[in-house]
């Protein structure tokens, strides 16, 4: 029996097309994945992400325990509200799972972890708390979660928090406000302006309701990826995952890694320098007819590489994708698509943000 | 639930095929097309080349995936849809119009006798839908 957030109504109502993404029944379009994407970057629209999985961490350990697991440094976190994207790796360097933290209080961080990996994280989370003799964490599967993105997107939510507008219209990109039961963030993983937002369950769908009276349209997990894709974010468990470094994965801007701070997957990472890195993360566009896919071989004149997220960008009307491929190689490559070579050009991601092709 | 015209032949994994003199025209049904989401390419056989049924002669993709479609028939290609190329999309607004993709000689009938009438082909997606 799949999980339901408590949307699912809302998506039927919607005319969505449900599919199963990991362990949830969760819409994958309402109709057009690729109107959804064109309504993200020019206006506003919503995801119902209530699968991913929320942790609270308190206690005076929290901080000491965050630096101790996290690639990234919370240290950065200045102010309360700030958010940060970070990897968890494993001993070898490898990816157990990427997320956001925000620093929400004196001793009080949040954490918003992946779906597909929600049981193995939360005893990754659990084994490196034992370490610690003052860390709590709170799972809190007693919320909802809407990301709210595009264009129009804030103005849009703004005119539902009059009473709070202008503590709203201050927060920054990368911040977050609690106002009452509502945790709001100005993040997402689309490219485009907005925040992304938690509430109580029992309030979630009167919530969802006031987004699609204030002209919010409900879009479609089709298109979350092509909109990350476009935006040159990582997928967890296709771009990356245990078995690959975030130096081999155009991740290597999060890691916090010069100073004398130890945390888990360091020693690895720099032996990893020290060897030399093998691969990279790069982005392309098929400059041949055809739709780039996952997996797909690259060949290069350094040899071959794979296509790690392919698909169609709805704003460059072309194919474009993530591959790892041998580090130093720059210019055109060749994807093999049914036994055929399409020809193929590296070029600097983002591929499409704030409504515009970078390309 | 999906439009399944009563003229037509289709194959049970959804290509629909019409009959106007010795040609035959083929494309697939708007329950693929609604079953693939977004049309972004497609890749058609060759005007001339001869196709043997069973075939994978056409590979049609979406946002999400590719696919590829079976020649209910053997024969000769005699014209494409060109227009495809550009507007893959046509498949989407009309799977059973400007949407059909390729047309050939027939060359033997009975391979036409032998696929599903509409009421066969609706059952099939009855049971999937």
């Amino acid at each position: 029996m799949s999980k339901k957030t408590p949307f699912y109504q809302s998506h039927l109502d919607a005319s969505a097309k449900m599919v199963d993404f990991a362990g949830w029944d969760m819409p994958i379009h309402y109709g057009s994945q690729i109107t959804e994407h064109d309504i993200i970057r020019t206006d506003a629209g919503m995801f119902d992400v209530s699968h991913m999985t929320v942790v609270d961490v308190s206690g005076a350990d929290s901080g000491a325990y965050l630096r101790h697991l996290l690639a990234n440094d919370i240290a950065k976190l200045k102010q309360h509200g700030k958010a940060l994207y970070s990897c968890m790796l494993n001993t070898e360097g490898g990816v157990v799972d990427d997320l956001i933290v925000y620093f929400l209080g004196d001793q009080f961080y949040r954490v918003i972890i992946n779906s597909a990996t929600r049981d193995k994280d939360l005893a990754w989370l659990k084994r490196q708390a034992d370490d610690f003799s003052d860390v709590g964490l709170t799972v809190r599967d007693d919320v909802a979660m809407i990301a709210v993105q595009g264009p129009t997107a804030r103005e849009k939510t703004l005119s539902l928090f009059e009473s709070n507008r202008s503590e709203l219209e201050s927060v920054g990109r990368f911040e977050a406000a609690t106002i009452g039961d509502y945790f709001i963030a100005r993040t997402g993983y689309t490219g485009e302006d907005g925040f992304e937002i938690l509430m109580p369950l029992d309030q979630a769908v009167g919530f969802w309701q006031q987004l699609l009276k204030a002209g919010v349209k409900p879009c479609g997990l089709g298109a979350r990826d092509t909109l990350r894709l476009e935006a040159g974010m990582s997928l967890y468990g296709t771009d990356m995952d245990e078995s690959t470094s975030p130096l081999c994965s155009g991740l290597g801007w999060t890691l916090s890694i010069s100073d004398d701070r130890h945390f888990i997957g360091k020693s690895a990472l720099l032996a990893e320098k020290e060897q030399g890195v093998k691969q990279q993360l790069v982005g392309i566009v098929l400059k041949d007819k055809g739709v780039l896919r996952n997996h797909l071989k690259v060949v290069t004149v350094k040899g071959e590489g794979e296509i790690t997220s392919g698909s169609y960008s709805p704003t460059l009307g072309k194919s474009i994708a993530l591959a790892r491929i041998p580090v130093g190689v720059t210019g055109e490559v060749d994807v093999e698509v049914r036994n055929k070579m399409l020809k193929a050009e590296i070029v600097k991601i983002p591929f499409a943000r704030n409504g515009k092709s970078c390309i | 639930m999906s439009n399944v015209p009563s003229e037509l032949k289709f194959l049970s994994s959804h290509e629909w095929l019409s009959v106007d003199g010795d040609i035959a025209t083929i494309g697939v049904s708007d329950h693929a097309q609604e079953l693939l989401g977004d049309l972004v390419f497609v890749e058609l056989p060759e005007e001339g080349s001869t196709v043997l049924i069973g075939d994978t002669v056409a590979v049609i993709e979406s946002v999400k995936a590719a696919s590829d479609t079976y020649a209910p028939i053997s024969g000769e290609v005699v014209e494409v849809n060109s227009e495809l190329e550009d507007s893959p999309e046509k498949i989407n607004d009309d799977p059973y119009g400007d949407g059909w993709m390729y047309k050939v000689k027939i060359d033997d009938p009975s391979e036409v006798a032998d696929m599903l009438d509409a009421s066969a082909y609706a059952e099939i997606i009855a049971e999937e839908e």
